[in-house]
């Protein structure tokens, strides 16, 4: 059991939070002016890196959404923090 | 007969409570406090078992979660525990123990034969035969030989495996002198310390090797270390192992306890010490299997502790100083002793033990047990031979938290290397085998301030011990799995030389004692027969469990009600008195029927008498998901396949929500309350997912502190009235007049309104094609809500219904379910609402998908309707075929019921192409035999919409 | 090669088992070869033996970062089957259970092929419907599929817990005869045998670092053993694929997580069929030791650590236990964990990605152990042919762009 820390609520453990997807992944717009390929890659691809690994997920209890970094291989949380103006 | 029980000697046992037991038939003595191996040993029994392949005998060997051999199916009070340890198992009154993998009995064992054909079942000789005619012809031989103990099939866990969260400040995981000394340290400086150990008391090999500390007997030690535990509020866990280390800092352990349920902990420490100590290693020579060769460690164990001698007549063979007390109290309780030690610098011999220095045990004889050793050339005889060849330091938990190993020479083991794990390891399973050095080590790593606990000196000199390829015969590596030196010879011949390939190739380390006896002689062993270090040839990898545990015991006590619980409606009281019978249904139990009677006939009924009158049924499952703001409609208009912000406050709009993917992940009807509140009614199964997916939209995508999602399904009890009698129902119950005008509330409208004092939402929403009202008020007035339809109807003929009906009266309609009637790859045009995806401008959730080739394609499969002759039902699940060329499946039967208004089947199906082929015929292929169908409209009762305002 | 047989052993067991050689060379490296093959795991080894088998290629080099089948082949519950649920699905990994019928015998090795048959147990009319479009399924696309009612189900697996306090009756189930168990390590060392008895390069504790690319061609990769040069290179390294992919640029559809599975004691036989609940979620079969087997679901986080979580083990014991009270008194043994990359639709990637030469199989998530001979002759196939077989051609990276997923878990209704 992991312990994750949400920004708003504090450390929770891990069956709390929800990955959602991993962090920097920008939605095409003008969504319909975009390639198969690049939507495809929006959708689907991933880096999946081993080591420190930037990502988004939700704290289920609260439903707030937050940024993570941690390590995927050692599992230590490196830092969580708000979505970029949600911590006010 | 070998064992037997001193007069005086013993700490742990009660000569004046005897123990009476059985093993194989035999009756036989103890005291309280024996374990079953110490009261075995005094008995004198000397076979306990037999090896897994060769059916070898086997005697006691450990002392404690190392013993590969003593493993018995143990019956007590009715119930039989297979493969109990006997090392660890207390003994009780009146146990029955069967010794397992025999037949018929450890005596006469007929597998015995086995070992006669031995030199033709080398380590992995399966991989080379039984090819001939197939495995699955040899394999039902080999299964009946396999296995130890017998399941006691009528086994039943305990009612209430009870599961604690527990945070500490110091974990000290071993309660010998290192342990001990840490968590004394600790606890004095005030921090909070669970100590736990395997054992039934404190003390680790303190109680058997004794020893001053302080200037005081080690009890005393003992009693004032854990003294000091608990005043510092922690705590002492006994006969508790501990047997996972897991991420961040979590641990688990196994507490076991007489007269109650074992436990199963969580522990989360902020520091760990790992002072788990070590085990002795076997030694390795020809026949050095044979019962009545046993661990030197062990034997002083059971002298010291329950007065259990191994022997009369004993060589021990041994390479270090550690011996030489075992040797001492031997000969001090009158055994003739024989000290074997392979070093020619030794210390001086203990009086009365005859010493043979620089002297080499290479052979063991004896047809079943031991009867004598070939030393130096020279045949001693002997009862008992003790072996001592090193210690194992127990780096299980410092390597499962991720702690990496050295090699160390001076004490002949791989060791922790600091730092890599964040457990402080100290005492034996560090290395140090001398205890003052344990505890200092235990002292500085407790935190402890001033000077160690002081004792005297002891750094045990050792040699290193290895297995001889040089000797003639067969030496055992692994003694339960039968693995010898020459299996591992020819694993390396082989090319099996990485120790993980060793393992799963000769199975050496693979049996119950998890490898504690055998790993390192087959490390050792691959590295001399290829000529690398050992950390060359490498440790396999550590993983939970440090020792065998209770499946339930980690299992706990979620099983039957406990087990995925469901979700229970507020009013399930109400409905078990309508005699209701209740099914899950999207992970809430909910009525299927209103009995007495068979469920599917109660349906036709239900459902029928909701076309004619009315049915009412409890939708209070339905997600109720409000959102709220300036911003509600824009979000809701974003994540919705059909635009909300259209739609009129007081009106309901029927929608979808698609993933990103484009598939639909639920549809529902949104109310719109107000300008700038909705209520989204998501599928009972899909509430969960859909609040975080208007929630993901509305902190990503838009501002949001305009709009607020607040999830009040729990919170409300919804009973829906459906049928053309649906308005004469309310009008009888006395509900809000102004709900009953069809002028106020026409269909797709809903209005919040006031009911005896208090709130009600009505809802003109249709989930069965008939006029229907959705009544919904807050949980705690749901039971009057009910009350008041159920005294109205009968005035109107009126039913309760379940969920079977409802499922046949939207299936009529050709209503969709979500997740039944669609699939992974259903999209909003696949069903018939492809108007959005062509007229919508604006940017929603999942619309760039439906734009992909594959979205675009003409041969995707859409929902229809499905018209059969004659009055059997398709199979829901059926194939849909062509009925001509070949045969490939076009898509599948989803949904398919007796319509008992229509008294003609209806089914809904997803076909390829299917819209266009509306009118043909298609076959239906179910468990090998095709029919035909007919495909229709999915909507089969009342096309133009009639009943709504009947 | 020296063959295995009833035979040989009993020759060599006369002279003291002087005359086995190594099962597999243990090999260095060359300059240079006609493919490069990057994973030692089944699928790696697998399509080694097929390259050299049935397409003549034995320039072919296997590199495994550390021990032949260390990674997710020697770290799963053994299953084979081909129940599944889609025809492109059914197609693949039917093609691998026909491989594996005849495998031992082709490998000369013992895979201990065990058909015991398998059943999906429903508890709810709902999942029965299921079951039953699965059963349909499977038997329009040739493969023996069959419904299984209740009684029939607990006749197989008589100590399923059928009484009323039970969360789950068993109702029955889809019921493949076919399917079943293989001894995993065997079927890692049999094509490792096979492979280099034709002349593959099996290169053990060998890292890639780069793959090198000129022109917008593969031309080998850097190791930590040297450069190796090649024009065709396969990626069959499981989790560890998404790294090495990104060498090339290319990024894939992958999560990687971590799956775990349990080994009980032995004990006396008690279960003779492989079942899956659909319930609990929770496979189960007893090994020919007496251990019994078992599975479950993924761990909620996403990482590359090959270590287990507390939480996932308690779900899928009490899972196993809900169906199997009696199994409560028995000890959890052993528990490991595997890295498996899982792809949005549960099925694999197969085919050509970023640069020429560059192909992939990858993707299989919970399911590669029982796919490894298809999976061997697909990457096989492409390497040696350039272009697709048509199994392989529906699981090509291009779906995704393309939408046309085979999304086998929401199909089927089974998380797999």
């Amino acid at each position: 059991m992991q312990i994750f820390t949400c920004p708003f609520c504090g450390p929770r453990e891990e069956t709390e939070f929800h990955f959602a997807a991993e962090a920097g992944k920008h939605r095409p717009e003008p969504a319909e002016e975009t390639s198969d390929t690049d939507w495809a890659d929006y959708l689907y691809m991933n880096d999946a890196p081993r080591g420190p690994s930037s990502e988004v997920w939700v704290h289920m209890t609260c439903g707030e959404y937050f940024l993570m970094t941690r390590d995927t291989v050692t599992r230590e949380v490196l830092d969580t923090t708000a979505l970029p103006g949600r911590n006010e | 007969m070998s064992g037997w029980r001193h007069d005086t000697a013993g700490d742990a046992i009660d000569r004046n409570s005897p123990r009476s037991f059985s093993f194989d038939g035999k009756q036989l003595m103890g005291f309280a406090g024996d374990t079953l191996a110490s009261a075995l040993l005094a008995s004198g029994t000397q076979i306990l078992g037999r090896s897994f392949k060769y059916h070898r005998p086997r005697g006691l060997w450990g002392l404690g979660g190392e013993e590969p051999n003593a493993i018995f199916d143990v019956a007590e009070n009715g119930q039989t525990t297979p493969n109990t340890r006997a090392t660890t198992q207390t003994l009780r009154d009146g146990m029955v123990l069967r010794s397992v993998n025999t037949a018929p009995d450890v005596l006469r064992d007929r597998g015995a034969v086995l070992d006669r054909f031995n030199r033709f079942l080398p380590g992995g000789f399966y991989y080379k035969t039984f090819m001939a005619f197939g495995w699955m012809r040899w394999e039902p031989m080999i299964r009946r030989m396999a296995g130890l103990g017998r399941l006691d099939s009528g086994h039943r866990p305990p009612a209430d495996g009870p599961q604690v969260n527990a945070r500490c400040d110091l974990l000290v995981i071993g309660a010998g002198a290192a342990g001990l000394a840490a968590a004394r340290a600790a606890a004095m400086a005030g921090r909070k310390v669970w100590l736990v150990d395997e054992a039934a008391e404190p003390g680790g090999s303190l109680r058997w090797r004794g020893g001053e500390i302080d200037g005081k007997d080690w009890r005393d030690f003992v009693r004032e270390a854990c003294d000091a535990v608990q005043a510092a509020g922690g705590r002492i866990l006994t006969d508790t192992t501990l047997w996972g280390a897991f991420d961040h800092n979590l641990f688990a352990a196994w507490e076991r306890r007489v007269g109650a349920s074992d436990r199963h902990w969580r522990i989360r420490a902020s520091d760990i010490v790992l002072a788990a100590g070590a085990i002795e290693r076997p030694l390795w020579f020809t026949n050095n299997d044979l019962p009545g060769v046993m661990s030197a460690e062990a034997a002083l164990h059971y002298l010291a502790l329950y007065g259990a001698v191994a022997g009369r007549n004993i060589v021990l063979a041994t390479g270090n100083d550690a011996s030489y007390p075992v040797a001492e109290a031997l000969a001090r309780v009158g055994c003739a002793v024989t000290l074997v030690d392979a070093r020619e610098k030794t210390p001086p011999p203990p009086e009365g033990v005859k010493h043979l220095p620089s002297a080499r045990l290479t052979r063991a004889e004896g047809k079943r047990t031991v009867r004598s050793v070939i030393v130096n050339g020279q045949r001693h005889e002997a009862d008992t031979v003790l072996v001592a060849g090193g210690y194992t330091p127990s780096v299980h938990l410092h390597c499962q938290a991720g702690g990496k190993l050295d090699w160390e020479a001076g004490s002949d083991s791989l060791v922790p290397r600091p730092g890599t794990s964040k457990l402080r390891v100290v005492g034996a399973a560090n290395g140090t085998f001398g205890l003052a050095e344990a505890l200092t080590q235990g002292h500085v790593a407790g935190g402890g301030a001033g000077t160690a606990p002081q004792a005297v000196t002891e750094n045990w000199q050792l040699a290193a011990m290895r297995p001889d390829p040089a000797l003639p015969g067969r030496q055992w590596i692994d003694p339960q799995n039968d693995v010898t030196l020459k299996d591992v010879k020819l694993a390396g011949q082989e090319g099996y030389r990485s120790v993980e390939h060793l393992k799963r190739y000769t199975t050496l380390g693979m049996a119950t004692d998890q490898g504690r006896n055998a790993n390192f002689a087959g490390l050792a062993a691959m590295s001399e027969l290829t000529g690398r270090s050992i950390p060359e040839t490498g440790t396999t990898t550590y993983r939970p469990p440090f020792a065998p545990i209770p499946l339930g015991v980690i299992a706990g006590p979620r099983r039957g009600a406990l087990f995925n619980a469901p979700k229970r409606l507020t009013l399930e009281v109400e409905h078990r008195a309508k005699s209701a019978e209740f099914r899950e249904y999207g992970g809430w139990l909910r009525p299927s029927a209103y009995g007495p009677g068979d469920e599917a006939e109660l349906a036709q009924d239900e459902a029928r008498a909701a076309r004619e009158t009315v049915g009412i049924y409890d939708a209070s499952p339905l997600g109720k998901i409000e959102v709220i703001g300036p911003g509600a409609a824009d979000l809701l208009d974003y994540c919705g396949y059909v635009r909300l912000s259209t739609l009129k406050t007081g009106r309901a709009r029927y929608g979808f929500i698609l993933g990103e993917s484009g598939i639909v992940h639920d549809d529902g009807v949104v109310f719109r309350l107000a300008e700038d509140r909705f209520i989204v009614s998501a599928s009972s199964s899909h509430a969960a997912s859909v609040r975080m997916i208007l929630e993901e939209a509305r902190q990503d995508v838009f501002d949001p502190s305009r709009s607020y999602i607040h999830d009040v399904t729990a919170g409300f009890v919804t009973l829906s009235v459906t049928g053309p009698r649906a308005r004469d129902l309310l009008r009888a119950a006395e509900l809000p007049k102004d709900i009953c005008d069809d002028e106020v509330m026409p269909h797709m409208s809903v209005r919040e309104t006031a009911w005896n004092g208090h709130s009600l939402r009505a809802a003109r929403v249709s989930f069965t094609g008939d006029r229907s009202y959705e009544l919904t008020v807050p949980a705690r007035h749901g039971a009057a809500l009910h009350g008041a339809l159920d005294a109205a109807r009968d005035t109107v003929s009126g039913r309760w219904i379940g969920m079977e009906a409802v499922m046949i009266l939207r299936a009529e309609k050709g209503f969709i379910l979500v997740g039944k009637d669609t699939d992974g790859l259903t999209m909003p045009h696949d069903l018939g609402w492809g108007g959005p995806r062509d007229k919508r401008t604006d940017e929603y959730l999942g619309r760039r998908s439906l734009f992909t080739p594959e979205a675009k394609a003409n041969n995707r499969r859409q929902l229809v309707g499905l018209e059969v002759d004659g009055d059997t039902p398709l199979p829901t699940g059926a194939h849909l075929v062509p009925l001509h060329g070949a045969r490939r499946s076009l898509g599948f039967v989803t949904s398919s019921y007796f319509s008992p208004i229509l008294n003609r089947p209806v089914a809904l199906a997803l076909l390829e192409n299917g819209r266009a082929k509306v009118g043909a015929e298609v076959g239906t292929f179910h468990m090998g035999d095709t029919c035909r169908a007919r495909v229709c409209e999915s909507c089969a009762l009342d096309p133009k919409w009639e009943r709504l305002n009947a | 090669m020296k063959r295995y047989s009833a035979f040989s052993l009993a020759a060599e067991g006369l002279r003291g088992h002087r005359g086995w050689t190594p099962a597999w060379r243990k090999a260095k490296p060359q300059p240079a070869y006609d493919a490069i093959i990057v994973g030692g795991g089944g699928h790696g080894l697998a399509s080694a033996y097929y390259l050299a088998k049935n397409h003549g290629l034995r320039r072919v080099a296997v590199l495994e970062k550390g021990w032949v089948g260390g990674g997710n082949t020697g770290r799963n519950t053994t299953a084979v089957r081909s129940n599944y649920f889609y025809p492109e699905s059914v197609a693949l990994y039917d093609l691998a259970l026909r491989l594996y019928e005849g495998l031992s015998k082709d490998l000369n090795f013992n895979v201990m092929l065990s058909q015991r048959g398998m059943l999906i147990a429903a508890h709810t009319p709902m999942q029965m419907e299921i079951c039953t479009r699965i059963a349909n399924a499977m038997q329009i696309n040739g493969v023996d599929g069959e419904l299984m009612g209740a009684e029939e189900a607990l006749r197989r697996a008589p100590l399923l817990n059928q009484t009323s306090d039970a969360r789950y009756n068993c109702m029955g189930g889809v019921w493949q005869s076919r399917a079943g168990v293989a001894r995993h390590d065997a079927v890692a060392w049999g094509y490792a045998r096979g492979a280099s008895d034709m002349g593959v390069d099996i290169i053990e504790g060998c890292t890639v670092t780069d793959l090198l690319i000129e022109g917008g061609r593969i031309t080998g990769v850097a190791t930590d053993m040297g450069t190796i040069r090649a024009d065709r290179v396969g990626l069959a390294a499981a989790g560890a694929t998404p790294g090495l992919a990104a060498m090339a640029g290319v990024r894939l559809p992958i999560h990687t997580y971590a799956l775990q599975a349990f080994v009980s004691e032995p004990v006396k036989p008690m279960l003779d069929i492989v079942l899956l609940y659909l319930g609990t979620g929770t496979y189960v079969s007893q090994s020919d030791k007496g251990e019994l087997v078992i599975g479950g679901g993924l761990d909620r986080v996403p990482t590359h650590g090959q270590r287990g979580n507390l939480p996932s083990q308690e779900t899928v014991l009490s899972g196993l236990l809900e169906m199997f009270p009696a199994f409560a008194q028995l000890k959890l043994l052993r528990q490991w964990a595997g890295v498996v990359d899982v792809v949005p639709d549960s099925s694999p990637v197969i085919g050509p990605a970023g640069p020429e030469g560059l192909y992939l199989n990858c993707g299989w998530g919970t399911g590669g152990f029982k796919a490894i001979p298809a999976g061997g002759w697909l990457l096989a196939h492409l390497l040696a042919k350039g272009q697709h077989h048509e199994i392989s051609r529906p699981f090509d990276l291009d779906r995704f762009a393309r939408g046309r997923l085979i999304d086998e878990a929401a199909g089927s209704g089974i998380a797999h």
